[in-house]
């Protein structure tokens, strides 16, 4: 298959194609339970109305999330997931979605940022986010993924000032992470303030699409989240605690995952 | 150019996620005009002096010198009020907390000397304070918890992963993510993002100047070595620190060999060499595999019991100016009673790593004119009931 796409514009044609609603990117951790069944799941996310995929290298120590991601990116750990094996399972997720894969800053250094941006353009992994990255430290990661077409996307925060998030937003590739709350990964019963005002900030800063995410859990937060003018919906905790509560029953995960994807998608198609 | 230094070589930076960045900035810039700033200065002089009871002695350990042949020399921050060097971080930055208008104070713990020290600043300065501590930690510092609790600090256990000072870190930088608008996280040693690993070194240099000016009066001339334990490094660099323009004087870090370095059951990343790579928002010499996870690390001493180190430690070794080792848990158990024997004196585990150095390694590398200075960091009264049962003697 010859790919003169590259990962950004695989990333831009997937929020296009979202355009009249928000492009919904489901969270997968790989390798939780076991890379099979993450892969299983992806497919599970694309038959029930995903757009692109966020796809999770477990970390061993994930200081942007919360306790159920990091349970499972310990779980995956000890179940055998790599680098390796996980990149091999999003060259087969990438069949079905756009890969949007989201890793800690030192496996990328481990491997060196170069390796790192080449090996996923080999793979059709299109993008790539960094939860302990700030702009401050990108400029490696981000020349490196330039040159293979990978999109850096960055992430904002609530707390970010507009100065700042004018030069975070002039450097985003494919789309801006925006952190819809002061804090990390998880569900919670109600996002406490109205996103719009943060939102309309970040997209005034950028020319590519805004996605929302931390927090988001039903088809209530998803649509209130469109509304409030997100291009994209990231829906993270909430997707890897079906894993977990089906693999505890002994259930099969990925129809259990993917009826939350398809309540979620149904939320955000008037 | 920054006012305080991100980058120690390629070491350092700030690897964070983006709430936090904001937070770092104010954080520099409060601390540039605080240390310019003669009333903060003379605020926490008055609390080191008064409080504290700077400046330590610097003690000429007659029979440990006798034993080993030549004039041994200990910084006494076992003296300092709390037990250990932890207060002078823990105070100048509880103080500059408060003069950010911060009202709740976190702080992690590995030893539970540092969580011993910022329950007290804020005892002091009347803020909340929350100190995450590995519940394995919280099992073998046992007296420190209640320490802690006994100040009206809250500790928080954390079960994940091996249960010591790494997740506690982790933690509490999940908290600080969380809670950034009116909290300060009074980290404890010289790693995480920049500006901590400046800012913690300028709070503990006091040692080293002290040291410096008490050794050039009771010896008359510079030590030919300096010796101080390095888990985090925060004794270390403030040790070394006021002695890396003497060039004659030889810079040595105890690191915790644990089982052996062999065995891979240690907390030496210095010693070990190996690539750099980012722990707790900064760039430094870590133990990882080799798809840049962090390997879980081990010490009998809770305090060195930590894959990372500060990354000025890391560029210190790289330039050739300090020099790190390994002293493994046998080893610094010996030193720790050796010490109480010879001059009545219980080192702390961690500090007894910098002890066991001079007894061993370092005492057939020295001659009878050889002068050593150890920072003694603190004192091992928190290690009792450990450092007893493995010794056989509970």
């Amino acid at each position: 298959m010859t790919r003169t796409e590259t990962g950004v514009d695989r990333i831009t044609a997937a929020f296009e194609s979202a355009r009249g609603r928000a492009a919904l990117m489901p969270y997968l951790m790989a390798g939780f339970p076991d890379i099979e069944t993450s892969v299983r799941i992806a497919t599970a996310y694309a038959d029930a109305g995903a757009d692109l995929v966020e796809l999770g290298v477990p970390f061993s120590d994930p200081l942007a999330d919360g306790p159920v991601i990091h349970a499972a990116a310990t779980a995956a750990l000890e179940s055998g997931a790599t680098v390796h094996n996980v990149l091999e399972a999003g060259t087969r997720i990438a069949e079905q979605l756009p890969v949007v894969l989201m890793v800690y800053v030192n496996p990328i250094l481990a491997r060196g940022p170069e390796r790192f941006a080449a090996e996923l353009a080999e793979r059709g992994i299109s993008g790539l986010i960094v939860p302990d990255l700030p702009l401050e430290e990108s400029e490696p990661i981000l020349a490196a993924c330039d040159a293979h077409g990978v999109a850096l996307v960055p992430l904002v925060a609530p707390t970010t000032p507009d100065a700042r998030l004018n030069a975070i937003g002039r450097t985003a590739r494919g789309f801006v992470y925006t952190v819809s709350v002061t804090g990390t990964t998880g569900e919670r019963a109600s996002t406490s303030t109205d996103p719009s005002h943060l939102l309309a900030r970040v997209k005034a800063s950028t020319t590519v699409p805004v996605a929302l995410g931390f927090g988001i859990s039903n088809g209530v937060q998803a649509r209130a989240a469109a509304d409030a003018g997100a291009d994209g919906v990231i829906v993270g905790s909430r997707l890897v605690r079906a894993v977990a509560e089906a693999v505890e029953q002994g259930a099969d995960p990925a129809p259990a995952a993917g009826s939350v994807v398809a309540e979620l998608a149904g939320a955000l198609v008037r | 150019m920054s006012a305080v230094e991100h980058r120690f070589g390629p070491y350092g930076g700030q690897y964070v996620p983006e709430t936090l960045v904001p937070a770092l900035v104010e954080l520099e810039a409060a601390w540039v005009a605080a240390r310019e700033d003669p009333t903060y200065r003379a605020e926490l002089d008055a609390l080191l002096n008064d409080y504290v009871g700077r400046p330590s002695p610097l003690y000429l350990a007659t029979r440990l010198s006798e034993e080993v042949g030549h004039a041994v020399y200990l910084k006494r921050e076992d003296l300092n009020h709390t037990g250990a060097h932890k207060i002078n971080n823990a105070l100048g930055q509880t103080l500059l907390a408060k003069r950010m208008g911060k009202t709740r104070i976190i702080a992690e713990t590995g030893a539970g000397s540092h969580g011993v020290a910022t329950a007290t600043a804020c005892a002091l300065l009347g803020l909340e304070c929350i100190v995450y501590m590995g519940t394995e930690d919280m099992r073998r510092q046992a007296p420190n918890v209640q320490r802690m609790e006994l100040l009206g600090a809250r500790v928080a256990p954390v079960d994940a992963g091996s249960r010591t000072l790494k997740e506690a870190v982790s933690a509490t930088i999940r908290d600080w993510v969380s809670n950034v608008g009116d909290t300060h996280y009074v980290i404890g040693s010289c790693v995480g993002p920049a500006p901590f690993p400046a800012l913690v070194r300028d709070l503990q240099r006091i040692i080293g100047d002290e040291a410096r000016a008490q050794i050039l009066e009771k010896a008359g001339r510079l030590p030919d070595r300096v010796i101080a334990c390095v888990g985090g490094g925060s004794n270390a660099i403030g040790t070394f620190v006021p002695f890396v323009g003497d060039e004659a004087v030889q810079l040595i870090g105890t690191e915790a060999a644990g089982d052996g370095i062999d065995s891979g059951r240690h907390g030496a990343p210095l010693t070990v060499g190996g690539r750099g790579g980012v722990l707790h928002g900064s760039y430094s010499a870590i133990m990882q595999d080799e798809d840049g996870q962090i390997l879980e690390a081990h010490s009998i001493s809770a305090g060195l019991d930590y894959p990372g180190t500060g990354p000025e430690h890391a560029w210190l070794r790289d330039t050739g100016r300090a020099t790190y080792t390994g002293v493994t848990d046998t080893q610094a158990l010996e030193a720790f009673k050796r010490l109480a024997e010879l001059e009545g004196i219980i080192p702390a585990l961690e500090s007894s790593h910098a002890v066991a150095w001079v007894l061993g390694a370092g005492r057939e590398t020295a001659t009878s004119d050889t002068i050593d200075l150890i920072c003694l960091s603190g004192r091992g009264d928190k290690d009792l009931a450990e450092a007893l049962s493995k010794l056989g003697l509970a």
